[in-house]
């Protein structure tokens, strides 16, 4: 087994899956300028439209594979319909955050439908080996190569030889002169997402039967895969993509025979995160091509932030403070808890998201360095807690900051997906780092809070520690926001070309931003860590970063006092409603969702 | 020919820029004398803000180079240029949309910021993030005096500006945006201003209070390079006149001299009666 041919043709076998992802996802970026994040969503409801198929329908393989394609590409049909085309003409965050909505919506669906736990998928194969050299095949690779062959073959001649696809090429090079030509734009957008769709689909199937094991977690795997694929190969670019893909599925594979199973998705990310820094077009692409003309101020909605005068403030402000005086119950401080530590997390993501134009999807990492800093400061060296709390944030800054740097060259869409990379990498080093993090093990028997020497375990004195924290950190973000830095953000994320034309180093603000942002964050991750006395390297998910992202859309982005308000309304609503835990995300999805699409500038709008 | 014999301000030397088999900008000479006002002509496509984009370094060149006061610029980054004191407007109009036209201005001031932005090494964005937080008196006093120095620059603009100080770019009127990226290059007390198109989309009224303006300026002896279509503005103002088509320099002048020049009427009236010329000389 531990040929190199066997771990060759396994990188490539893995490599034709991820094409079919990825070449969906080019083809969806060249027509629509999108990175389509729910692309993952859709594989992982062909996986499970497939199980249907199998275990209970019994269709045979042809036919499992052709409902497959059809029920996935219904689903793609009906995400560009509803979710995407209303979205056309509003600023570029808006199907950024559809997409990503769309996928958690989906994700929980399917959650909810089949239960997290995983399922087997029989591959309805015989189970034989053919002896190739030193290495062996079997039917289920022939098949994947077969499957992806094929539709590499059949997407060739649509796009070269029907009128459709050429629509779709001409879409892709330039929508606009497309469209005066009598281009019907939303029939191309219509036919790529279904045919997008319809191979991630196939593709979630064929992944579950190869693993012969299908679960949720599945979705993002994939949509990370895909994307790093394809961004490998020059987004956009549909050979490209394919070759991206290989290319993936060979160093996942060398790198597991190498360094172990733990480390395949390690390698996939670092070599994101390597040809973004190196070769932000692809490796394909011309490195210096015609440098782009993005419109003035189009990245965020413009909007006037709503005025709260400053009595209403300090009003509910004083509330909040004696609330532990008044007859509430317990259930009522530990849920705003919870809030204030949301909150602390919201206002770095405002700030770094908001105010200056950096849509981060890994913020939850920036959590989990200020836990693990502060957890394994207070248990190894005796640090005081409050001491280890700062340590936390000031560890979270500088490494969060230095971390996110390589990604301070990219824009838009790509930030996204390098700080989502850059997320599951910490996530990563944390499993994998035993000698310092503990590994899958985490850290228990963390000391619970402290100050000066007195523990605070009584959750009145922990409300209002965390509420102080919390105020504090909202009024030092609120002086900055008001001194020329806080100008200076905001002009890099309305046009970051006028501002380096007016002398503003890009890198110089987005790394300031970023450590003010990753103290907050690192603040509450610290406290977190304390209150929950164990942490391992789940505790702090993308559910969290995407938690985080409605409750700054949710306030407006930027906004403070909306990113405060916006904590308050998603901790606290579900439980006023009394909403099963498992129903949450789907909400917290739809919330995203509806929010884009009727009021991008949130409760509070855009600062 | 009015060229001042001190060392040019502003010295370009076959400057080039392909974007793949297109050369937008095509060994372009040109000196700018301290004081001078000089014009850009062409059709459009002649590659003009991209020359304006290689001087002000948002483009790199892939031959010749660019000097500033003596001293070799070629593809330094803009923030450095703007640092040394050149200033631009960008044709399609980049102002800041959810900045106030306050805060657009002050942008335009980021360079000269001397309290708030220490230049120490290393640890120089850490105390301008302190600073920003603590606010000194220091810190006070030079947002104050920008402050100020943000009205004068505006009360240059009339009444157009000042009444909307408060109000976010976004809500402003397509000259009025001009006039704020006007505003805010003024506000970086640029040696060099070069401005893309100022006029685009004005009004007669409105043009002829952009014309007093860009002579008021002149009249103060800053230098500037222009970029402008409307030919009696340019004729009016320029000390010289340059002329491009297809990326290369045709014609250099004073206004009257290339106004008449054969090259250039051709340029502008279009290629395609001296190309469809050609092809009945060659039938024929």
């Amino acid at each position: 087994m531990s040929s190199w041919l066997d771990y060759t043709i396994n990188g490539l076998i893995v490599g034709n899956v991820y094409a079919l992802v990825a070449v969906g996802l080019a083809l969806i970026f060249g027509v629509s300028r999108l990175i389509n994040f729910a692309q993952g969503s859709i594989y992982l409801v062909g996986a499970y439209i497939g199980w249907v198929a199998v275990v209970q329908l019994h269709t045979p393989l042809p036919l499992t594979i052709i409902v497959v394609a059809v029920a996935a590409a219904l689903v793609g049909l009906i995400i560009e319909r509803f979710g995407l085309r209303p979205l056309q003409n509003s600023v570029r965050i808006a199907p950024l955050l559809a997409t990503i909505g769309i996928s958690f919506v989906l994700d929980q669906l399917v959650m909810l439908t089949f239960s997290p736990n995983p399922r087997a998928l029989p591959s309805q194969l015989p189970d034989v080996r053919f002896q190739i050299g030193g290495g062996t095949i079997e039917p289920l690779d022939l098949l994947i190569a077969g499957v992806g062959l094929t539709s590499a073959l059949l997407l060739f001649v649509f796009l070269r030889y029907t009128k459709l696809g050429w629509a779709v090429r001409a879409t892709a090079q330039d929508r606009d002169a497309a469209m005066q030509m009598g281009v019907d734009v939303n029939r191309v957008n219509q036919a790529v997402f279904g045919i997008a769709a319809a191979l991630g689909g196939v593709s979630g199937l064929l992944v579950g039967m190869y693993y012969n094991q299908i679960d949720t977690a599945m979705s993002l795997q994939a949509t990370l895969k895909g994307v790093v694929a394809e961004v490998v190969g020059g987004a956009g670019n549909v050979p490209g993509a394919v070759i991206g893909s290989l290319l993936l599925g060979l160093v996942e594979s060398y790198g597991v025979a190498a360094f172990g199973t733990s480390y395949r998705n390690l390698f996939a990310f670092l070599l994101l995160v390597v040809v973004l820094v190196l070769r932000p077009n692809g490796l394909f692409a011309s490195a210096r091509q015609a440098p782009p003309e993005p419109l003035t101020g189009t990245f965020i909605a413009p909007s006037r932030p709503v005025r709260i005068p400053r009595w209403a403030l300090l009003v509910v402000l004083g509330v909040f403070a004696i609330l532990p005086l008044l007859p509430v119950s317990l259930y009522v401080l530990q849920t705003l808890i919870n809030a204030w530590l949301l909150g602390m997390l919201a206002l770095s993501l405002t700030l770094v998201a908001g105010t200056i134009g950096q849509v981060s999807l890994g913020h939850a990492a920036l959590l989990a360095i200020g836990a693990y800093t502060s957890a394994l400061l207070s248990l190894t060296f005796s640090v005081p807690v409050g001491f280890a709390i700062i340590g936390g944030g000031l560890m979270s800054a500088a490494l969060g900051t230095a971390l996110i740097s390589p990604s301070f060259r990219l824009r838009g869409h790509y930030v996204s997906i390098a700080t989502l990379a850059i997320g599951e990498i910490v996530s990563l080093v944390i499993l994998n780092w035993e000698g310092v993090t503990r590994g899958p093990i985490g850290v228990s028997g963390i000391p619970p809070l402290s100050l000066f020497g007195y523990e605070l375990i009584s959750p009145t004195s922990i409300y209002w520690f965390s509420f102080v924290v919390m105020v504090v950190l909202a009024l030092l973000q609120a002086r900055l926001l008001g001194s020329h830095l806080g100008r200076s953000f905001r002009a890099i994320r309305d046009d970051d070309v006028a501002a380096r034309a007016y002398g503003l180093s890009l890198n110089r603000y987005k790394s300031l931003a970023f450590i003010f942002g990753g103290f907050a964050a690192g603040i509450s991750g610290g406290i977190a860590a304390h209150l929950y006395s164990y942490i391992n390297h789940e505790t702090f998910n993308t559910q969290q970063s995407i938690l985080a992202l409605t409750v700054v859309i949710l306030g407006g982005l930027g906004n403070v006092v909306g990113a405060v308000v916006g904590s308050v309304a998603l901790v606290g609503l579900p439980e006023v409603f009394r909403i099963a835990a498992e129903y949450r995300i789907l909400i917290y999805g739809i919330v995203l969702l509806l929010l884009v699409r009727f009021r991008p500038q949130g409760l509070l709008g855009t600062i | 020919m009015a060229i001042a014999h001190a060392a040019p301000l502003l010295s370009v030397r076959g400057l080039t820029r392909r974007f793949g088999g297109l050369t937008a900008v095509d060994a372009i000479d040109l000196d700018l004398a301290k004081g001078e006002l000089v014009s850009i002509i062409g059709p459009n496509g002649a590659g003009k803000t991209t020359l304006f984009n290689l001087v002000t370094g948002l483009d790199r060149p892939d031959a010749g180079n660019v000097s500033f006061e003596g001293q070799d610029v070629t593809g330094l980054s803009p923030e450095t240029l703007a640092a040394e004191g050149i200033a631009r407007t960008f044709q399609l109009g980049r102002v800041f949309g959810n900045l106030s036209v306050m805060d657009n201005v002050l942008i335009g001031a980021h360079t000269r910021l001397r309290a708030v932005k220490p230049a120490v090494p290393l640890i120089g964005p850490l105390l301008e993030l302190g600073l920003a937080l603590l606010r000194p008196a220091s810190v006070k006093v030079e947002e104050e005096q920008l402050r100020k120095e943000v009205k004068v620059i505006l009360s240059r603009f009339g009444e157009r500006l000042l009444p909307r100080i408060d109000q976010p770019a976004y809500s402003l009127s397509y000259a009025n945006r001009r006039r704020v990226e006007i505003a805010r290059a003024l506000a970086l007390k640029p040696r060099l201003l070069l401005l893309d198109e100022p006029t685009a989309g004005m009004n007669p009224t409105e043009t002829a209070e952009m014309q007093a303006l860009v002579a008021e300026l002149k009249a103060e002896g800053l230098t500037i390079l222009l970029i402008e279509h409307k030919l009696e503005m340019v004729m009016r103002l320029s000390d010289r006149v340059i002329v491009m088509d297809e990326g290369k320099k045709i014609a250099e002048g004073a206004g009257e001299q290339v106004r008449t020049d054969p090259k250039v009427i051709e340029a502008y009236l279009g290629h395609g009666l001296s190309d469809a010329a050609d092809q009945q000389e060659s039938a024929a």
